[in-house]
């Protein structure tokens, strides 16, 4: 990403700026989309740069959600050619909020659609299930069942079965609830870390032991609730992500030091400048906000299941 | 309108670091047969009336322009010059094209039947006559269909080279002229040349009395024209080269040189007038290199008029890295197809200059494996005339040069070096 001028009024302006610095010119319009490449505003209604060539991320390519308190941002990465991960981020009310990812699986058909489905429809289920008064872990629970039988439900006869991975956190108050299948992973970052998840998948490789789909028997999900006493971040993420930066410490440097929003981008390019071989969604959801007073033990304590 | 679509045939897909794009762009143009009739055409016929033209070939080229005057649809505005060291206009005699009607006919052709051969041979001085006609004709019929065709039957020895550069630029996209050589004493080079310059195509006429025959088709396709002065529009990003431009099929043209700028990032490339027909281009471009997964628009062709700036069909040449050695090392069938018959004709061009050079050895290898490519490639004619040069033992494959070469057959392997076939198989069709 490097720096382009304004369509209107030719004033320098840094890549990523949402407007003008000296008109106010609204950057991100239709009119005057500048160039991820080059810079120049002169991107093509079909997407191509008529400058530089370079076609412009579009659709799923990158994604980007930023709501009051968290921010997500999803990416194709550099070597595959759609991105097959997505994500859904919900505000659930004051300091409250229900965040998914899923990771479609490559070798499956249409495994894009996979993961939108399971995610869009998770988010959903949670957001659904608190109002009515159930826990969030009953939540959840009830959010990877639907999730898993919508994917199952998706396979045509005389293919493969469509599958993805799942990782949903629902964060209300000091609690935080996460809820997984396969190897997309939930931290905890604070004054210390901690990986909140457990991969199903065989030790070293990336096979799945675990995932949404009709091909994978029953699916029961993980299901943890944490407490907190001080401020910190829960992050999830696609393989994407940890296959460079397995380190919760390492998370931690970016992730704590920055608006949700640019963590989350930040950790996305730092993702694709170490190779982007993969998909890579990231969601940072700030936690314990306005309780540094207590902010004594920041290591999160798992409840007793 | 005559449709135009086009069809951009490349393996988009590059290994990381490459930055050579190439692509077959697939012109098309079809419509409705009838409306071929609407549109404006004029038609200058130019007759070889050379001394050497004597002894026959006269009369047949005589039958040749008489016949192309009743091809010739009402309504046409028509010329017939006679060449030698100098142009005449001998029809009509006022120095203007007339348009064609019984009446117009009948007094061509009378004055044809009176051409004589004599004289020498000045063919930019006979190509700028006709350029002066469609000039002037052009003033009150823009738009309309400008053609001409030129008849020749020996060297241009009465007319110094700086003239005829300076003739040929001079018509350089006032008409388009097919040209024809008749005999064994033209040389294939200048016509070429001609022909070239003028996007015109070049044949051999083995023998005068075919001229009539072939003279009619070349009426006839020429009165099948329907937009005359398209252009091939081809832009490419900042940070490019764009490596040629050329026609592949019918027949191949480099026009890497014939671009006119539209802005820094694009140019213009004449292809003439166009009827219900397909041409093949091939554009080759040099792109910075990407990092795997990117995908850029490395060209974007459309065929344009440019007088309108009118955009008639338009398609875009990609580039996309990827680590995957199964898409990048893929290479599109119809661009190995181009490439090979590209170097079909170099090897006949090279085969044959080194032959007349008297170096042996090159032009028995340079035939040897031409011989072989047109046989793979399916170019059965260019075969046929490659055994009468070299002859190729099947079981071995060593070449060895014929003692004896018909004139006849080395002029029409040379001419006809630069006509393609097109895809024995196409797996899209």
């Amino acid at each position: 990403m490097v720096s382009g001028s304004c369509p209107r009024c030719g004033t320098r302006v840094l890549a990523g700026e949402a407007f003008c610095e000296g008109c106010g010119h609204d950057l991100s319009s239709a009119a005057g989309v500048a160039c991820t490449a080059c810079g120049s505003a002169s991107v093509g209604a079909d997407g191509y740069c008529e400058n530089c060539g370079m076609l412009q991320p579009t659709g799923r390519d990158h994604v980007e959600i930023e709501l009051e308190t968290s921010a997500a941002v999803s990416d194709r990465g550099l070597r595959h050619s759609r991105n097959e991960d997505a994500m859904a981020l919900l505000t659930l009310g004051p300091a409250s909020v229900a965040a998914v990812v899923c990771d479609g699986v490559s070798t499956s058909p249409r495994p894009d659609e996979a993961s939108q489905a399971a995610a869009d429809l998770a988010a959903a289920t949670i957001a659904k299930r608190l109002a009515d008064g159930d826990d969030a872990e009953t939540a959840t629970r009830e959010a990877v069942r639907l999730a898993a039988d919508a994917v199952a439900a998706s396979a045509r006869p005389g293919e493969d079965s469509p599958a993805c991975t799942y990782v949903s956190a629902v964060v209300a108050g000091r609690h935080v609830t996460v809820g997984w299948v396969g190897d997309s992973r939930a931290y905890w970052l604070g004054s210390q870390c901690a990986l909140l998840t457990t991969d199903d998948a065989t030790p070293g490789t990336h096979m799945l032991t675990a995932w949404l789909g009709a091909d994978a028997g029953e699916v029961v999900p993980h299901i943890r609730t944490f407490t907190t006493d001080g401020p910190g971040v829960v992050l999830l993420c696609s393989d994407g992500l940890w296959n460079y930066y397995p380190e919760p410490e390492a998370l931690a440097a970016t992730a704590l030091n920055e608006t949700p929003l640019a963590a989350a981008r930040r950790l996305v390019r730092l993702a694709n400048e170490a190779g982007g071989h993969d998909n890579i969604t990231v969601a940072v959801i700030p936690f314990g906000q306005g309780e540094r007073a207590d902010a004594t033990v920041a290591f999160p304590k798992e409840r007793s299941d | 309108m005559t449709d135009f679509t086009i069809r951009v045939d490349q393996n988009k897909y590059l290994p990381a670091g490459s930055q050579e794009v190439h692509g077959i762009i697939t012109v098309e143009a079809s419509g409705p047969v009838e409306r071929a009739a609407v549109a404006e055409a004029a038609e200058v016929i130019i007759v070889d009336t050379s001394g050497s033209m004597s002894y026959g070939k006269i009369a047949d080229a005589r039958k040749a322009a008489q016949a192309a005057v009743d091809t010739l649809r009402d309504g046409v505005h028509f010329a017939v010059i006679s060449g030698n060291h100098q142009a005449e206009v001998i029809f009509p005699g006022n120095g203007q094209l007339v348009p064609a009607d019984p009446g117009s006919r009948h007094a061509a052709k009378d004055a044809i039947s009176r051409l004589r051969a004599e004289g020498g041979t000045a063919m930019g001085r006979w190509l700028r006559r006709a350029a002066d006609l469609f000039s002037a004709h052009q003033v009150n019929h823009p738009g309309a269909i400008r053609h001409a065709i030129l008849l020749t039957d020996g060297k241009n020895e009465h007319e110094p080279a700086p003239e005829f550069d300076a003739n040929l630029t001079y018509c350089s996209g006032k008409f388009v002229c097919d040209c024809r050589g008749v005999g064994t004493d033209w040389v294939v080079a200048e016509v070429r040349r001609i022909g070239s310059t003028l996007l015109g195509s070049v044949m051999d006429v083995r023998r005068p009395e075919e001229l009539e025959a072939d003279f009619r088709a070349m009426t006839e396709a020429a009165m099948g024209k329907t937009v005359a002065d398209v252009a091939l529009r081809v832009w490419t990003p900042r940070a490019a080269t764009l490596n040629f431009v050329k026609q592949v099929s019918p027949a191949l043209e480099d026009l890497t040189g014939r671009r006119t700028e539209v802005d820094a990032l694009t140019g213009d490339y004449p292809t003439g007038a166009w009827g219900g027909e397909s041409r093949e281009y091939h554009v080759s471009v040099r792109v910075p290199a990407g990092t795997v997964g990117q995908e850029m628009r490395a060209g974007l062709v459309k065929l344009v008029l440019p007088g309108t700036g009118e955009v008639l069909a338009s398609g875009n040449i990609l580039a996309q890295w990827s680590d995957d050695p199964v898409q990048s090392t893929r290479i599109n069938p119809r661009v190995a197809h181009y490439t090979g018959q590209q170097e079909l004709a170099s090897l006949i061009q090279e085969g044959l200059q080194a032959r007349n050079d008297g170096d042996l050895e090159t032009a028995t290898a340079r035939l040897g494996k031409a011989r072989g490519i047109a046989e793979k490639a399916g170019n059965e004619e260019t075969a046929k005339l490659l055994d009468k040069v070299v002859d190729v033992d099947p079981e071995t494959g060593t070449a060895r040069l014929k003692r004896t070469v018909d004139k006849a057959d080395e002029i029409a392997l040379d001419t006809r070096s630069v006509r393609t076939v097109r895809m024995r198989k196409d797996p899209e069709n």
